[in-house]
């Protein structure tokens, strides 16, 4: 019974856009195969436009070939409010492994990055929007006592539609959590390198992400705690056409370096041997 | 008659789990060296409530009541709990934001920081407060007393009452996230002890910017989510009239939260809620405060930081 209610609701609201293929550039409207895309590290050759990256391959894009262990592999988000919006969130995150392979949003582990030893953090926005609940807080948190315990720096990536509702204010309670995280890096002391990618916004952008010692943002990512259509729909306020992007973060001063892909791994490669103390 | 049958079931169903629920809280450590006056039988009341009335309409009653317009705001309480108060104003470095109080203030014969958000009572106040929702000035202005209570020795008390922090554009590029964070640094790296206790709505992030204190109470009728009802109600449900539907889920109120370790305690209101009775309710707030206070000052400031640290660094449900 409440099941066919639940259905004709899914109905109700405005029409979901056009969707586009996911290797149509939305700048040039160029078309890639994905394996074009692989050996450019998702940038579009034609106007530089920063495809979305999942987390394995971001990790072989930063790590020297074979020096990532992840960690915490086994670590899954539980249900602790048997949440149920038009599906149940457990069905969800079983839908979101499999087409993602990932156990939840963010993979961690150590590796090395030129040469460097560092932790990795990375999420991955096609597993729940890169949704921080339990699960991605405490797989962060355990990534920064590891880079502690070895004066190593964390490394972060972060792409995320903030906090996941679906865990309620056990999701809200990730900020303080990894915050409280960050806090144990800065004691050790480990440096922090948050590397903000398309879409880094809500609880991750109010918590962990925004406390690297140094901010690199990628060319074009949307930076924001509250999303520009929220903005408008809001306050009804007239966006700047550049509203809440990291080239607007940078001007604002809330972004030391805007990095292109191709160059990042090099960036930080240089981040990491500043870092070391001699 | 199968709906009957069917509701039958589902309430037997709910029972049970509320029983399990009981039992589990009486093993669970609730308030850890926190003797918030009667606690236990408060809260037995209160479960026993949510067991008698279906769950759905208890939780809707919680959000109703945390955002009734004669419930108390942070000046309200100030007025009401400290001998003396000084408004300290401005971050110091671009503003005001009267969406947040914060001072010094004399409380059971001492001197305490305060920080608070503030709602406006009328249509002229309510937006001189931008209706609760701070702007990264507010932060900033929040973390001045914090910084000089620090520095003096005194405790901090916060109070959470916001929808949440400010989605317009000025905001974002004064950099809302990056101050949510900062804030939140500021709490946990603290001194002095610190209560904080939401009193009607706790918003999401810019609830939890001034919510990370040793001690975190809830009053009754307030409630703590990760997103307003509405918002929730918009993205998954694709509807935002569906908000009663979604704070069922996400079940915000403090009932909720106290199981789910978020809150450390329940702080009463007066028969039919803290709108009902503004000195009373500060009353009950004020013994609640100073109880709590009492329990975190127990603790030299090393330690307390560090049972700060671990108590926050355990939020969370996983598998493994």
């Amino acid at each position: 019974m409440a099941s066919r209610i639940d259905v004709s609701i899914e109905h109700r609201g405005p029409e979901p856009e056009e969707r586009k293929h996911p290797n149509t550039c939305p700048g040039c409207h160029s078309h890639y195969r994905d394996d074009e895309l692989e050996p450019t590290l998702r940038v579009c050759p034609q106007c530089g436009h920063h495809f979305p990256v999942h987390a394995r391959e971001r990790v072989n894009q930063l790590a020297d070939r074979g020096t990532f262990e992840e960690a915490d592999a086994e670590l899954r988000s539980a249900d602790p409010l048997a949440f149920f919006d038009l599906r149940a969130y457990t069905e969800r995150l079983a839908e979101a492994e499999v087409a993602t392979g990932l156990g939840d949003a963010m993979i961690t582990g150590p590796a090395m990055v030129e040469r460097r030893p560092c932790e990795l953090a990375v999420m991955d926005f096609g597993f729940m929007g890169g949704s921080m609940g339990s699960a991605v807080g405490e797989k962060f948190a355990r990534a920064c006592e590891r880079a502690a315990e070895r004066r190593a720096p964390l490394v972060g990536v972060t792409a995320s539609g903030g906090a996941r509702m679906q865990e309620g204010i056990l999701s809200l309670m990730q900020l303080p959590k990894t915050v409280a995280a960050v806090d144990g890096l800065r004691e050790a002391p480990s440096a922090f390198i948050s590397v903000m990618a398309h879409p880094t916004t809500a609880g991750v952008l109010a918590s962990f992400a925004s406390l690297g010692d140094v901010i690199v943002a990628e060319p074009g990512a949307l930076l924001a705690f509250t999303g520009p259509r929220v903005v408008q729909q809001t306050t009804r306020e007239k966006l700047p056409e550049d509203f809440g992007l990291a080239e607007s973060n940078q001007r604002f001063g809330h972004v030391d370096a805007i990095v292109d892909r191709r160059e990042l791994r090099p960036f930080i490669g240089r981040l990491l041997t500043l870092f070391t103390p001699r | 008659m199968t709906m009957a049958t069917e509701e039958g079931t589902q309430g037997a169903v709910e029972q049970l789990r509320l029983r399990e629920r009981l039992a589990k809280l009486r093993e669970l450590p609730l308030l850890r060296g926190v003797g918030v006056s009667g606690e236990m039988a408060r809260l037995q009341r209160q479960i026993d409530r949510i067991g008698a009335e279906p769950s759905a309409d208890e939780v809707w009653r919680a959000v109703e009541l945390a955002r009734h317009q004669d419930r108390p705001y942070t000046l309200d309480y100030v007025e009401r709990m400290f001998d003396d108060f000084v408004e300290l104003h401005g971050d110091r470095s671009l503003g005001d934001d009267a969406a947040v109080v914060s001072g010094l203030g004399r409380f059971a014969g001492r001197t305490v920081g305060l920080i608070g958000h503030q709602k406006g009572r009328d249509i002229r106040e309510r937006t001189h407060r931008n209706f609760g929702m701070t702007y990264p000035e507010g932060y900033r202005k929040a973390m001045r007393t914090m910084e000089v209570a620090d520095r003096h020795g005194f405790p901090v008390f916060t109070l959470v009452d916001t929808p949440g922090a400010y989605p317009g554009v000025v905001a974002e590029q004064h950099g809302q996230g990056g101050w949510i964070a900062r804030s939140q640094l500021a709490m946990l790296r603290l001194r002095v002890p610190s209560v904080a206790c939401i009193i009607g709505e706790g918003g999401s992030g810019g609830a939890v910017a001034i919510a990370v204190a040793d001690c975190v109470l809830m009053q009754e009728n307030s409630i703590y989510s990760v997103i307003s009802p509405e918002g929730c109600a918009a993205i998954l449900w694709r509807d935002a009239g569906e908000a009663k539907k979604a704070a069922a889920a996400f079940k915000p109120d403090a009932a909720h939260c106290l199981e789910l370790g978020v809150v450390d305690g329940i702080v009463p209101e007066p028969p039919g809620g803290a709108h009902a009775d503004h000195d009373e309710a500060a009353r009950l707030l004020a013994a609640s405060l100073e109880e709590a206070l009492a329990a975190v000052e127990r603790l030299d400031s090393e330690e307390r930081r560090r049972a700060r640290h671990r108590k926050f660094r355990r939020m969370g449900l996983f598998l493994e």
